[in-house]
């Protein structure tokens, strides 16, 4: 599928995406909007490994994969924003040191 | 440097650079903005890896829904963002730390790897070349992979009714209509007839 372009760029790319969203997570400690947008970014460099190694084995389950990994982002992303919303109606704000008070 | 292989650089180049400038950008709304950014960008190199169909997935699904969530929740929310990103260097540490060991692990990962031959000869279900890849995944989905992609429906319902249920609120306070109480008002329950005497008004 890909003649041109080695499996090696896709994985190497991959690895930098999934790294820089690690990192958001650490850098970003407070704000958990960008750190959902974190997870976002690691989903999509898993995609992007299981689409290189899709096209590298000539094998379709790998984007099947591929594409219940995205279902399941838009899930979490839309799940993850709601209790946002309702922690910041009753909080008033979204850092990260308040989310304890959620424990029962 | 052929065609394909320069597409790749220009879009995982970009890709890279808006992924930083989405965790380093000061304003959530440029990071939403990058996201997008990031996505479409992402959607090229699946073009290029021969996954067409789930690179406009990736447009539609994130651009089109995901990142508008979020643009709508960073906007919906009134957030001194300044504040949240006060100590923003005390963890900066660790983090690089961690940063750098999981990169360097992946990149070892990534850089020393082989295929056994008899799981390359063998796979799942090979490509084939003569038909389109939106027509080959929906050959797949709906019928290979049926549960699964029942499973990604269901999990899609749940979290769409649980978003609801959690942000569904009622307000008290609001005049809201109440149908069966409208229309069953008559004169004898709506109307009350008072005597006033002059001068002194109606109490409560």
């Amino acid at each position: 599928m890909t003649p041109d372009i080695e499996i090696g760029h896709f994985l190497t790319l991959a690895a930098i995406l999934f790294t820089i969203g690690v990192f958001g997570i650490f850098l970003n400690r407070k704000n958990v909007i960008v750190i959902l947008m974190s997870v976002e970014l690691m989903l999509l460099a898993v995609n992007i490994n299981f689409v290189a190694f899709s096209g590298h084995l000539n094998d379709l389950a790998g984007q099947v994969f591929a594409l219940l990994i995205l279902t399941v982002a838009a899930a979490e992303a839309a799940i993850g924003l709601a209790i946002l919303v309702i922690f910041y109606r009753n909080r008033g704000s979204i850092a990260i040191d308040d989310v304890n008070v959620m424990k029962g | 440097m052929s065609l394909q292989l320069f597409f790749f650089y220009l879009f995982s180049t970009i890709t890279v650079a808006s992924a930083f400038m989405v965790i380093a950008s000061r304003n959530p709304v440029h990071s939403v903005l990058f996201l997008i950014l990031a996505f479409v960008n992402a959607a090229g190199i699946f073009l290029l890896a021969g996954a067409e169909f789930l690179a406009m997935i990736l447009i539609v699904v994130y651009v089109g829904a995901v990142a508008v969530l979020f643009l709508f929740v960073v906007m919906m929310l009134d957030i001194d963002f300044a504040e949240l990103k006060k100590g923003i260097l005390q963890y900066m540490p660790i983090g690089f730390l961690i940063g750098i060991v999981l990169f360097l692990e992946l990149a070892l990962v990534a850089g020393s790897w082989v295929i056994l031959p008899e799981v390359a000869s063998s796979s799942v279900l090979p490509i084939d070349d003569t038909i389109s890849n939106t027509r080959a995944l929906g050959q797949v989905l709906y019928t290979r992979y049926v549960y699964l992609f029942q499973g990604a429906a269901i999990i899609l319902l749940v979290a769409m009714i649980g978003a609801i249920v959690l942000t569904l609120h009622h307000r008290k306070n609001v005049k809201r209509q109440d149908i069966i109480e409208q229309v069953a008002r008559d004169p004898k329950t709506a109307i009350d007839v008072v005597k006033v005497k002059s001068g002194q008004g109606l109490n409560g």
